[in-house]
């Protein structure tokens, strides 16, 4: 999944060098190798960081866990943090207007900072104010009926080949955010992937400072059993943006070339990745799924092997319940064939955010407005609830849920815990 | 695969379950461990539920799982890092070569005592720490003891492990020795003398985490470049570990050197009489504890010029820290390296063939990376408005071990006599006075978001969590 670039800002990855003890820990976990260091800092390159949050849990500081709003233009460079001795402040919204960031983009990416870089600014006193923090409810565990996953069988120094079998736009025609679903077959290659896993697709060519493209991470929207069942294939869902706010070109290099790729060309893959936001196998087992954009690909990979096992008979109840956000019903990817999915196999939730005339409305105000099945779904053990998407709604999604339980009268404490213990909340945002 | 089957006895992702004599051998082990934990491991601690971290797998989305848990069920375990089936040997005389996954017969005497060795200081540190719970100066601190414990717990079963699946029954008496040496004890001792130290208080416990874990992390990583796959797989995951190790002692430290300026400029004093008054840690105590613990840490790296060390390295049984990193031939045949040694009573340089020097080389690594972090301390001071600055003392100062042992040196590197030693000695390295001073501190806190006087609260919380969180629940 590519790093959200809306409008030339960016939420930038950075290591505070007054925490940091130079362990090398998060250099070492970083999938993509975008963390380096000199004798003085540990820093992170902002073109290369894709935001997928491996480092984070490994770090025994928290000093990697800072972000800044910042125009893409202006990104901190590796030279400059290397001569840091702390962070800098974030960027006022005078100075991100003066490089052409509106305060509206600038706004969604500050929320899209983790709540707890809000705690930082505050910590150091005697008496921290509790920060709700939506990370700490996501499971690093499995459900367990979950499937057995297989993770990093080709590692960037070998990784296998695939070739492109299918390459749509699946949103509508003419809008500057086109979506395209890709379909990748490993010919006789095994390269097992499970719903909610993903991959990492090599670029050709070189980049600035001449070295081989990083892997770039894409969620899998295709079953177990193949795009196709039964053929050694998977399916993406992979955005492109064009443009930015002020019509300059912004060319994210992977999910470019992703998306001009044609039928018969051959593309560098690694993985498969991910063991735990993987969906649940037990025949009455509920899943809820939230996402926004590309996040909906785990969510089609999910929904469409339920449609396959529904249509075989091995199901037995299990409910569907779909929260779907985009910006408009054209840049919804998959719109057409969600609409054609039977109202008794998944319960459809759409939220437009930019609809002209209409209220902005979001997915938890969505998740709000269905309380009472959602409170319903949060008593049942059974229930497994997945977020995926752009980082700004993570919060905002958890908050909802934790609302939605109080006004039942659940004890979220209670509930949250139960759900990061079991496995049955995965949060993956970027 | 990398996920850690917890639904076994012992949890482990070697597919324990198929080894059918060795899972027998390790769960006769698992008791004596047990036992081991409750008769020296943390005093009084039996019923607190503690924040751990713990692994559920050891790629990183699942290797830091948070939850209260009793240290007794922490799941200590048996977790290598992936490996890779065409993993070569990258230095040494068996350079190119394909790394081994069993132990061959001509290295086995040397394997055995490199892991004994490793194995012997994990529960050696978890004895000398177990009456710290007692004087915590608060809940966070405590947490992070504890934490430290049952990792040095899991790093003595990785050990074991080892052991027991290719060492055979010297493996197994080996497994059984490490539990019954104590440290400190006079007729079954630890086997590096570090490790027999006290840990009196809190301030030598950071020093000891800070300098003494650091050790352990050039130990590790040397052995995580070994050519014998399962050590290098086995110690490549303990690193993960140990940065935790080190992170408590680096910013325990600053802390106490936050409290103490916030104190300083508070009385606008740098009278240590006025700051101890103050119930605060006085710089020149601080920089005494430094200099004993860094001695004593730099002589764990061993004899400058050592032929096990050449053999260990040619033999491709030990690395150097970051070899992959380096540019040289990763051969060192021919190739020479300085180290220090005393001719008419000076110091001086001189050229010895680098394969005999690499403690010397590793040590000289460590001793970089060390200084960098004392650097970081100086910034809180310098932050603080406060002139001092700390520094480490020279290589030759207190050495027991190698060419420097027994020489008398100021912690500037001038050689002195006796005589100015013994006068001098108090100025240099923690008194009996400054241990009874830092002991009269050490009074337990242990509420929520409450600090003992001496020391500054952390910026941040572990695992996200607010800094007054329940880090420790007592039972």
């Amino acid at each position: 999944m590519d790093m959200a670039v809306e409008a030339g800002v960016i939420k930038q990855h950075l290591i505070d060098p007054e925490i940091c003890i130079r362990c090398n820990t998060c250099e070492a976990t970083c999938p993509v190798n975008a963390i380096t260091h000199d004798d003085n800092n540990y820093v992170v390159r902002a073109d290369i960081c894709n935001g997928c949050m491996a480092c984070i849990s490994p770090c025994p500081t928290g000093s990697i866990d800072n972000w800044r709003t910042m125009p893409l233009v202006r990104a901190y460079s590796i030279e400059e943090q290397f001569t840091w001795e702390s962070l800098p402040a974030e960027l006022s919204t005078e100075e991100l207007e003066a490089a052409g960031v509106s305060a509206e983009a600038a706004g969604d990416a500050a929320a899209a900072v983790p709540a707890q870089t809000q705690a930082q600014a505050q910590a150091a006193v005697e008496s921290v104010e509790p920060v709700f923090n939506s990370a700490q409810y996501g499971a690093t565990v499995p459900p367990w009926s979950a499937a057995h996953a297989y993770t990093n069988l080709f590692a960037p120094k070998a990784p296998t080949t695939a070739t492109v079998v299918g390459n749509f736009n699946c949103t509508e025609a003419g809008f500057d955010s086109e979506t395209h679903h890709i379909v990748l077959d490993f010919g006789v290659v095994p390269f097992p992937v499970l719903e909610g896993q993903s991959i990492g697709i090599i670029a050709p060519g070189v980049d600035a400072i001449g070295k081989r493209h990083h892997a770039r991470q894409y969620s899998v929207a295709s079953p177990r059993n193949g795009e196709r069942p039964g053929y050694n294939n998977v399916s993406l869902t992979v955005k492109r943006v064009t443009e930015d706010h002020q019509g300059d070109p912004v060319r994210g290099v992977c999910s470019n070339y992703v998306c001009d790729l044609k039928v018969g060309d051959t593309v560098q893959v690694v993985g498969p990745f991910g063991t735990s936001f993987l969906m649940p196998n037990h025949p009455r087992s509920h899943i809820v799924m939230i996402c926004t954009g590309t996040g909906s690909a785990p969510m089609r990979a999910m929904t469409e092997w339920r449609r396959r096992l529904r249509k075989s008979g091995k199901f037995e109840g299990g409910k569907l319940m779909l929260f779907f956000g985009a910006r408009t019903q054209q840049e919804l990817p998959y719109f057409g064939p969600l609409q054609s999915l039977p109202k008794d196999f998944i319960d459809i939730n759409l939220a437009f955010s930019r609809t002209p005339g209409q209220p902005k409305r979001y997915v938890q105000d969505l998740m709000r407005e269905r309380a009472a099945d959602l409170a319903a779904l949060l008593k049942d053990g059974a229930s497994h609830f997945y977020v995926c998407g752009l980082k700004s709604m993570e919060e905002g999604v958890v908050l909802a849920l934790r609302d939605v339980a109080t006004e039942a009268g659940l004890d979220w404490d209670t509930v949250g815990a139960a759900l990061k213990r079991e496995g049955r909340l995965h949060l993956e945002t970027y | 695969m990398s996920t850690i089957n917890y639904s076994e006895k012992i949890p482990n992702n070697v597919n324990l379950g198929e080894d059918r004599t060795l899972q027998r051998a390790l769960e006769g082990w698992q008791p004596n461990f047990i036992n081991w934990w409750d008769d020296v491991g943390p005093e009084g601690s039996t019923n607190h539920e503690v924040y751990l971290r713990t692994a559920v797998s050891v790629d990183p989305q699942g290797w830091a799982q948070f939850g209260h848990v009793k240290m007794r069920d922490y799941r200590w375990g048996i977790f290598l890092n992936p490996g890779d089936a065409n993993r070569e040997i990258h230095f040494g005389d068996h350079k190119g070569e394909k790394a081994w996954q069993d132990v061959p017969g001509e290295h086995r005497a040397n394997l055995r005592r490199i892991i004994v060795t490793q194995g012997d200081t994990e529960p050696a540190s978890v004895e000398q720490q177990r009456h710290l719970g007692l004087t915590a100066p608060s809940m966070y601190d405590l947490r992070n003891l504890f934490q430290i414990n049952v990792e040095e717990g899991r790093h003595l079963w990785a050990m074991v492990y080892l052991l027991h699946k290719h060492f055979g029954r010297d493996g197994r008496e080996e497994a059984e020795a490490l539990l019954q040496r104590t440290s400190g004890d006079a007729n079954n001792p630890r086997i590096l003398g570090a490790f027999n130290e006290k840990t009196p208080d809190w301030l030598a416990f950071f020093m000891f985490t800070y300098f003494t874990d650091r050790d352990g992390k050039f130990q590790l990583a040397a052995l995580a470049e070994s050519a014998f796959d399962p050590l290098a797989r086995t110690t490549k995951f303990m690193l993960t570990e140990e940065a935790h190790h080190m992170f408590v002692g680096e910013s325990g430290v600053s802390r106490v050197l936050a409290r103490t300026a916030q104190v300083m400029n508070e009385l606008k004093t740098d009278d240590p009489l006025k700051v101890r008054a103050a119930g605060a840690i006085d710089l020149g105590t601080i920089q005494r504890y430094l200099n004993f613990h860094y001695s004593v840490t730099i002589d764990l790296f061993g004899a400058d010029q050592s032929s096990n060390a050449a053999i260990f390295y040619s033999s491709g049984l030990k690395g150097r820290y970051e070899e992959g990193k380096r540019g040289d031939d990763h051969v060192l045949k021919g190739q020479t390296y300085k180290v220090l040694e005393v001719k008419d009573g000076q110091l001086v340089e001189k050229d010895v063939p680098m394969l005999n020097a690499l403690n010397e080389v590793l040590r000289d690594d460590f001793i970089k990376d060390s200084v960098a972090g004392v650097g970081r301390w100086n910034k809180v001071l310098e932050k603080a408005g406060i002139p001092t600055r700390l520094t480490v003392p020279h290589k030759a100062f207190n050495r027991q071990i190698g060419a420097l042992a027994g020489i008398k040196m100021s912690p500037e590197g001038r050689v002195v006599n006796e005589v100015e030693w013994a006068a001098k000695r108090d100025e240099w390295l923690p008194s009996a006075e400054d241990f009874a001073f830092v002991a009269s501190l050490m009074g337990r806190v242990v509420e929520p978001g409450k600090f003992a006087g001496w020391i500054s609260p952390p910026v941040m919380g572990i695992n996200r969590q607010p800094v007054d969180f329940e880090y420790v629940r007592f039972g």
